[in-house]
This record gives structure tokens, C-alpha cells and sequence, in this order.
């Protein structure tokens, strides 16, 4: 028995660093997701540390600065280095903070409809039957809508709200998550390893989640980068339109609703959350293609 | 032995086995917009009237008129039979009815969505060709990184942005509408380009056309930058086919070798793209119309929710999804049209 899992540890241990190098190998190949990996790290560190980078109070109104032009135009201040909004709250500061947000919505829609959708996926895909049709059907019914119009009316029903629009965004993804699941889970069912495991006694449990799902989780984790910057962008899109987080949040939507008024006068209020969201939304994408590239085979090298 | 059938049997079949599908999810689409009403905090009775202050008797009667007063899954059959029949509910606000209101600004959304989509392929397969053929070039890293950005973009502020410089700062485009104020001509067909043309006033068709310019490129651009990557990428997998190595080795041009060999297969996928479009359109026309104040059903849900309108909600969403479902059927059967593996 000991003996056996010495000898696990030392044949899988090897292969699964082999496996991680070939992975940075290939991610690595790709300049753009190495520059998207840095980018996005940066971000994180801004949302943790924002606190103690941001040189303002998110939400501090200063009254003798209102629309502080940003530093290096004519009437700008030192002290505002990117400007200030229409109530005089320091832009830098609220862009900052704006992180935080962005990357929550990101890390607790796309971890929500995972973990939904990875478990109906496999029940569907796994059990097949009236389980996967009704599971199934579920899903078309939610895909018949328009992803933001559902997220929209959800949110009206729930009040606006950032997690209530969280809620709402991560239902609408989650039936991409099963299908795909379903997918993998069906092309992989049939496969002698997992016939080898039911053989041996394995149950049901253990078949679907140790013995099929880790051998189907490249498409997933692709799928997965790929919600994370659509969950940015339709929070940002639901704050937008008044139902995601409300102000004074410093939420990256929400700020362009406010400045909407001011887009032919002070265009800094206007252009900056924009280009927030632009790059954070860019960064998690070339991360995913890069992602996509390492992780699937049939891709490799195209 | 499988018994031979022909081309058009197959293609009912085909269309059986979609309405088996469609149907139940059609059925479980009502559900959802019946619930709705139901689920908001608050009286349904008093949402749907739109009367906050009702005496006992007046609250009875709406509630009997809407039928509130009768078993639930009554209540729900007969929202269906009314639906059926095309009654969507009445407007609280304008108390005209849902279904009017969705015929009267569906063509504006229709017009700009097929400006946008057209505006998207007519760009993006030419792109996405080029960006194949001379893969690895910087012309190819340029095309794509610009179609990286295009697939980021927040198409809220990207439309700000475009008002701010083309509008504001250039005075190139209109900031909102459909077409100028100075302009008034009965709708005939909905589509302001057509109606336009045929009102014969100088002047209008330009002034619709310079309308449409902003929305058209704002919604048109995720589609524009999907259908790019798309291309160069069924074009890739394509051109290292035996078929196009043959093609090039009889001695055929580049150009004639892509056109007309590696093109046609490479559009199969790119038309499927194209397809799954439509449901991407209509979520990015609720955000483009709003900004541009184009009145179409986008800008329509968006005003409702605000509003609370909630029987406009229920019945809008109802119909948009109807309207999809119908629309992704036609794409299936069309797809079916142009590739005959998928029908067996």
C-alpha cells in the first residue's frame, strides 16, 4: 500500500511539473498573454493594495476642486493627477478603487456559474435521460433571452445592485458552462479509462467528478477567462444603465453614467473609466487566447 | 437497410426535430415572463394596473379583470391562450398595447441591426482573409490585436467616445435620433431608409443615412471583431487542407485558389458565427440605443425598466425572445441549406 503511493507520487509528481512547463512553454510562446498575465497582475495588486496607493478618499468630496482638469493640462493640479469628477472626488482615487470591484464581480460571477454549471453538466452528460433533458431544457430557455435584456429584468426584479447584478450575470453564463461539461463529459464517458474505473468498483460520485472531470476541464478553463472579462463588461454595462452598483460607488459603469452629461465639456470624466474597463476587458482577453493556445491540442500551433 | 428518402423529407424531418425543441422551450420562455409579475415584491394586481391607491371594491374588480382571483395554473393557461392570440398585455404608462408597441419600434432595431451586421461582415471577412493569408506579418498582428480590442470594447463608452469626437468635436454626425426633426413623413415600411427615399423630400435620406452611422458602427463592432477572428481562423485550418495544396500545386493563382477553393468551406463556420449574432445584437442594441437615443425595442426595455412598466416588461420580454427563437430556427434551417452533413 505504501509502497504503491510512493511510486504514484514519484511517476505523477514528475509528469504533472512536465505538464505545468509545457504549459508556460506554449503560454509563454504567446507575447500578448505574457503581457496580459502582467498587466492583470498589476491590477490585482492595485485592487489590494488600493487602500494605500490611491491618494484620495474614493468617495471625498472636495468642493474647491470640481472638475479639476488632469495634471498636465492647463488648470490642473498636483494634487489630482488625473482630474477630478463633478462633485470634486479625485478620479485616480475612484479608477483605483474601481478595480476592486471589477475584479469581484469577475472572480465571484465566473466561480459562481462554474461551479453551477461544471455540476449540471456533469449530471446531464454523466446520467443522460430525462436528468439531461430537463437540465438541458433549462439551459435553451435561458439562452432564448437576450444575455443583458435577462440580466436587466432580473435585476429589476431583485432591486439594483451590484450583487444582485452579479446574481443575474452569473445565472445568464451558466448555461454555456453546462453545455459545454455536457459535452466533454459525453466524449469522454465511453473512454477505457473510465470504463477501467467502474470496473474496478468506482461509484457514481467518484466517476463523475475524480475519474471523468479533470480530464475535461481545458475548455472550461478557457470558457471560464472568457466570462471573467464578460461579467466585466456587463456589470460595467448594468451599472451603466442605473441597475448594477449605485453611486457613489466607484464602480467603473457607474462612473460613466454619472459623467455622461459632461461628455462635451470634460472629457477626462468621460474617456478614463472607459479606458479602465477597455484594458482590464483586453489584459483577461489576451490572457485567454494565450490560455487557449497552451491548453488545446487541436489549436496548438494554427 | 435505412430506407433512401429525399432532400425534402430529410429537411422536414430536420424541421420536426427543431419544433420539438423549440416548443418546450418556448412554453418554459412564457413561464418565466408569466412568473415575472408574480416574483416582484409588491401586488401583481397593483403592478399591472399601474394604481397605487385602490379601494377594496376597485382593487376586486382589476383583480377579477385580470384574473387574479382564479387558480394559478388557470391564470397561467389563459396568459397563454391571450398570448397565442397575440395579447401581450397592455402598457401601464401609454395603456396601449405590448404587442402594438413591439410592431411600431421593432423596425428601427431590425434597420440598425442589419446596418451593423453588414457593416461587421462586409469588414470583417476581408479582414479575417488577409489577416489568414499573410499570417504571422504585422499586418496580420495588427488586424487581430485591433480585433482584440474591437471584442473588449465596452460598447457603452465607445459610443460616448465616438459622440464626444465625431459628433462634438467634429459636428461630422447627428448626436441621436433617427433622422432630423425638419423631416416628417408617414412610416411606411418602418425601415427610415426606405420610408425616407420614398417620401421624395431632399434631403431626408441623407439625414437618416448620417443618423445611422455612429449606431451602425457602435453595435456592429464585437460582431465586426468575432466575424474577423472567425474567418482568419476557418481560413487557416482550410488552406493547410490536401484540396487547396492541390489547387496550388496545378499551378492556380493565390487569388483564385482562396476565392474560390478555400473560401466557400471557410464561410461554413463564419456563417454559423454570423447566426449566433442575432441574440448578441439585441443585447447590444438595448445599450447602443440607449445611448443614441435610436427608439427601438432596446432603448424600449431599457425605458420600461426605469419606468416600471412591468406589464411592457413581461410582454417585451416574452416577444424578443420569441422573436430570437424564430430568427435562430430560420439560421438553423438555412445552415442546414448550405451544408448538407449536419441534416443526417
Amino acid at each position: 500500500m505504501s509502497q504503491a503511493a510512493a511510486t504514484s507520487t514519484v511517476s505523477t509528481d514528475p509528469s504533472r511539473r512536465a505538464r505545468l512547463a509545457e504549459f508556460w512553454y506554449y503560454f509563454s510562446e504567446n507575447r500578448g498573454a505574457v503581457i496580459g498575465l502582467v498587466f492583470f497582475l498589476f491590477l490585482v495588486l492595485l485592487a489590494v493594495f488600493a487602500p494605500w496607493i490611491a491618494p484620495h478618499d474614493p468617495v471625498a468630496q472636495y468642493r474647491d476642486a470640481v472638475l479639476v482638469p488632469p495634471v498636465w493640462q492647463e488648470g490642473g493640479r498636483a494634487g489630482f493627477l488625473l482630474g477630478t469628477d463633478a462633485v470634486g472626488r479625485d478620479m485616480l482615487s475612484r479608477l483605483i478603487y474601481g478595480t476592486r470591484f471589477s475584479l469581484f464581480v469577475g472572480v465571484i460571477v465566473t466561480t459562481l456559474s462554474l461551479v453551477g454549471g461544471i455540476a449540471l453538466g456533469v449530471i446531464a452528460g454523466y446520467f443522460r435521460g430525462w436528468v439531461d433533458t430537463v437540465i438541458m431544457r433549462v439551459m435553451d430557455i435561458i439562452l432564448a433571452f437576450p444575455s443583458l435584456l435577462l440580466a436587466l429584468v432580473l435585476v429589476a426584479v431583485l432591486g439594483p445592485g451590484l450583487v444582485n447584478a452579479m446574481i443575474a450575470i452569473a445565472l445568464v453564463f451558466q448555461p454555456h458552462f453546462v453545455r459545454l461539461t455536457r459535452a466533454a463529459v459525453m466524449s469522454e464517458k465511453t473512454r477505457d479509462y473510465v470504463v477501467a474505473a467502474k470496473v474496478a468498483g468506482a461509484g457514481h460520485g467518484r466517476l463523475m467528478f475524480k475519474t471523468i472531470l479533470p480530464n475535461c476541464m481545458a475548455p472550461l478553463i478557457v470558457q471560464a477567462t472568457l466570462s471573467f472579462s464578460s461579467a466585466i463588461l456587463d456589470a460595467a454595462a448594468l451599472g451603466f444603465l442605473g441597475m448594477g452598483a449605485q453611486p457613489p460607488t466607484p464602480e467603473w459603469g457607474t462612473m460613466l453614467a454619472e459623467a455622461r452629461e459632461f461628455i462635451s465639456s470634460h472629457w477626462w470624466v468621460v474617456t478614463l473609466p472607459g479606458i479602465a474597463i477597455l484594458i482590464t476587458v483586453l489584459a483577461i482577453n489576451l490572457m485567454g487566447d494565450g490560455l487557449r493556445d497552451a491548453l488545446d491540442p487541436k489549436l496548438k500551433r494554427s | 437497410m435505412p430506407r433512401q428518402h429525399g432532400a425534402g423529407f430529410k429537411m422536414f424531418r430536420f424541421l420536426l426535430g427543431r419544433l420539438a425543441v423549440l416548443i418546450p422551450t418556448f412554453v418554459g420562455v412564457s413561464i418565466i415572463a408569466f412568473s415575472f409579475i408574480r416574483l416582484l415584491p409588491g401586488d401583481p394586481v397593483a403592478l399591472l394596473s399601474g394604481e397605487r391607491v385602490m379601494s377594496p371594491e376597485r382593487h376586486a374588480e382589476i383583480s377579477h379583470a385580470l384574473g387574479f382571483d382564479r387558480p394559478i395554473v388557470v391564470q397561467y393557461l389563459d396568459y397563454l391562450w391571450g398570448v397565442l392570440h397575440g395579447d401581450f398585455g397592455t402598457s401601464i404608462v401609454t395603456k396601449k398595447p405590448v404587442i402594438d408597441q413591439f410592431f411600431d419600434l421593432f423596425p428601427a432595431t431590425v434597420e440598425l441591426s442589419l446596418c451593423a451586421i453588414l457593416f461587421a461582415v462586409i469588414l470583417g471577412i476581408p479582414a479575417g482573409v488577409i489577416a489568414a493569408i499573410k499570417r504571422g506579418s504585422a499586418v496580420d498582428q495588427a488586424m487581430m490585436g485591433t480585433a482584440l480590442v474591437g471584442f473588449s470594447m465596452p460598447i457603452f463608452w465607445w459610443g460616448l467616445l465616438l459622440i464626444m469626437l465625431v459628433s462634438g468635436m467634429l459636428q461630422w454626425t447627428p448626436v441621436s435620433g433617427r433622422i432630423s426633426l425638419m423631416y416628417f413623413f408617414p412610416p411606411v415600411t418602418g425601415f427610415m431608409l426606405v420610408d425616407s427615399l420614398l417620401s421624395g423630400q431632399a434631403g431626408a435620406f441623407k439625414s437618416a443615412v448620417s443618423h445611422l452611422i455612429l449606431p451602425t458602427i457602435v453595435l456592429g463592432t464585437i460582431p465586426l471583431a468575432v466575424i474577423a477572428r472567425q474567418t482568419r481562423s476557418a481560413m487557416l485550418e482550410v488552406l493547410s487542407e490536401d484540396y487547396v495544396r492541390t489547387a496550388r500545386a496545378k499551378g492556380l493563382s493565390t487569388f483564385r485558389v482562396v476565392g474560390v477553393h478555400a473560401l466557400r468551406n471557410a464561410m461554413i463556420p463564419v456563417v454559423t458565427t454570423i447566426g449566433l449574432q442575432v441574440g448578441v445584437m439585441l443585447a447590444g442594441a438595448i445599450l447602443t440605443e440607449t445611448i443614441f437615443s435610436w427608439p427601438g425595442i432596446g432603448k424600449w426595455m431599457v425605458d420600461s425598466v426605469s419606468r416600471r412598466d412591468y406589464a411592457v416588461i413581461q410582454g417585451g420580454l416574452l416577444v424578443i425572445a420569441a422573436v430570437i427563437m424564430l430568427v435562430n430556427l430560420i439560421v438553423d434551417l438555412l445552415y442546414g441549406l448550405i451544408n448538407p452533413r449536419i441534416r443526417h
